[in-house]
């Protein structure tokens, strides 16, 4: 590595494009909103500026802590680790399946999981509609079973059951914590078979030779020697599921509302970008505070020797 | 049930003989984690499996298989919106892919060669584009054109993508760097070389892989995008996602079908195309 005074016109040409875009282009919309965050607007969603200074207030961050907005937060915090225990509960036996599996097995399933992962955003979320909706595959499935219970119920002589009502399971908040869990899996188990891959196997035999049972070993020795690992990844899993807008937005109804949506439409229709701005800063603390956390797991789990 | 009786009896005395048991470590034989893993795969493909079958299915409704057709191909291929998004989609990835790609591979350059006050902060603020949630940054750009009158439109969107590309393909770039050995740059040096034809003959071709590998990446991640696009276009400008976005607010027809299936396909040989490229350059690193 070269001191840059050595060098200060290449120096310049290789590193100036970039932050100039980085800070024309990223850094100052973002200040703009943060100066946002503390102004008022007007009924038509205009940010007021004149007076500025006399102008400042924390009024965007206290309506936050209004009871329908908490609510929101709430709904989005609480739908978030949802997701994540029900990524770690399918994501697990996965990527132990891999860690454990044959070498040349390897690669092509790590390949399977994170295909789906480059697909569209937006069609990966929408092909849900699909399978959900009213006349959607679920219930088509759902109506053929009952269809069968009702044909051998009447072939006893038990009188006919109602017809099959479909179920309601779009346009709610179930459908988002499915549709969550959809998106978000392959980013648990890329990390967690990350941390099993280099997992020292003669511990697993150790503690069975020793006489524990499969299960022991998995919660006594595997579980917490892991836990670095598993917590963050689903750290990891988390901080992507509160953040999401479209997941909400297209499979959630209109009371399914969760941050990004909160954000969004405070710029939008609500025509109050401070709040949206507040809103906005309240989610990159909190997921800069989670990479943070992630980042000294990480350390920490250096520190054991696998 | 049935089979289940049928298999009991004399299969697994056949098994034992041929296959050794499972060993106490070999999870992946055991039939209860083949099951789960299944599941996990079903889960994963169900969904975009079905949506691109379903888009040869001769059925308005999308509910059961009626025959094959490539009608609705042919229609979304006709729909001149659609068309012109998807042409529009396509002239913002390759004008956002050459920028962030000389922009990035610079900056991966200059970040893996020199040694400069605040190098950790300014990498961080590098990845803050990477790292934070897509509605915010949406948010961030549009009220930023909107407050300098910028009308929503091409250029937004470009710009935008540049954005949030260029730190990938800086990413890109400087890991394939950390395999570099720089005393071919001094060698070449040594035997007379100026300092920009050591550039292009020495240092810029054992880039090439890395930078192509970006490329690929900041292409696909300019054609898929939806959100940031949503927010930075305006009402003449939608993009490809934008109008799918839009079709299936109204109603998911086999022709939105067909339409997604041919970005999924776009994208899926693009990217395998890149992991094909940086596999080959024997650099393993995938940036995620």
């Amino acid at each position: 590595m070269r001191d840059w005074r050595k060098e200060k016109v290449s120096f310049a040409v290789f590193g100036l494009p970039g932050t100039f875009w980085i800070f024309a282009f990223f850094t100052f919309p973002l200040v703009l909103i943060w100066i946002y965050s503390f102004c008022t607007s007007d009924e038509l969603g205009q940010v007021v500026w004149e007076p500025f200074w006399s102008n400042l207030s924390l009024d965007a961050y206290s309506r936050a802590l209004e009871w329908i907005n908490l609510g929101i937060i709430w709904k989005s915090v609480w739908s978030g680790a949802v997701a994540t225990v029900i990524c770690l509960v399918m994501g697990f036996p996965l990527a132990m399946a891999i860690a454990f599996a044959p070498a040349r097995w390897k690669n092509p399933l790590l390949l399977l999981v994170v295909l789906p992962f480059w697909t569209n955003l937006l069609i990966r979320t929408y092909a849900w509609i699909a399978i959900l909706r009213t006349r959607g595959f679920v219930n088509i499935f759902l109506e053929w079973i009952y269809d069968q219970i009702s044909g051998v119920l009447s072939a006893i002589g038990i009188s006919d059951l109602p017809p099959f009502q479909p179920l309601e399971l779009l346009y709610n908040q179930p459908a988002v914590i499915v549709g969550l869990v959809y998106v978000n899996l392959p980013f648990l188990v890329l990390p967690l078979y990350a941390t099993l891959e280099k997992f020292d196997k003669s511990y697993l035999e150790a503690s069975l030779d020793l006489g524990a049972g499969q299960w022991r070993t998995f919660f006594s020795v595997l579980v917490p020697l892991a836990l670095p690992g598993i917590v963050s990844g689903a750290v990891l899993t988390f901080i992507l599921a509160i953040g999401t807008y479209l997941v909400p937005d297209v499979l959630g109804g209109t009371n399914s509302l969760m941050i990004g949506t909160l954000i969004a439409r405070q710029f939008m229709e609500a025509r109050n970008p401070p709040f949206g701005a507040a809103l906005s800063f309240l989610l990159m603390y909190t997921t800069f505070a989670l990479l943070w956390i992630r980042a000294s797991l990480a350390a920490q789990s250096k520190g054991v020797d696998f | 049930m049935a089979t289940d009786v049928a298999i009991a009896a004399p299969v697994p005395v056949r098994r034992v003989a041929r296959r050794p048991r499972p060993t106490p470590l070999e999870y992946g034989r055991k039939r209860w984690l083949q099951g789960v893993v299944a599941l996990n795969f079903i889960f994963l493909y169900f969904p975009i499996v079905s949506l691109i079958a379903f888009s040869f299915n001769d059925s308005k409704r999308n509910v059961t298989w009626q025959g094959f057709t490539l009608k609705y191909y042919d229609q979304a291929f006709h729909n001149s919106g659609l068309q012109e998004a998807f042409l529009r989609s396509i002239g913002i990835a390759l004008t956002s892919t050459v920028l962030s790609t000389v922009i990035g591979s610079l900056l991966g350059l200059a970040i893996y060669r020199y040694r400069f006050p605040l190098k950790g902060a300014f990498e961080g603020l590098i990845y803050l584009p990477i790292v934070i949630p897509e509605i915010c940054m949406a948010m961030a750009m549009r009220s930023y054109f909107g407050q300098f009158g910028i009308p929503l439109g091409f250029l937004t969107i470009t710009i935008s993508h540049i954005a949030f590309s260029f730190p990938f393909v800086a990413v890109v770039v400087r890991s394939r760097m950390s395999g570099f050995d720089e005393s071919l740059e001094e060698a070449s040096r040594d035997l007379g070389a100026s300092p920009a034809q050591t550039f292009f003959n020495v240092t810029l071709p054992y880039m090439t892989p890395g930078i192509i590998a970006g490329a690929l990446l900041a292409f696909t991640l300019s054609l898929d995008d939806y959100v940031i696009t949503a927010f930075t276009s305006g009402p003449g400008s939608t993009t490809f996602p934008v109008k799918i976005y839009s079709m299936v607010r109204q109603s998911v027809t086999p022709e939105v079908n067909a339409a997604s299936t041919v970005l999924i396909v776009l994208t899926l040989t693009v990217t395998v195309v890149a992991m094909w490229i940086q596999s080959r350059s024997g650099n393993k690193s995938i940036a995620s």
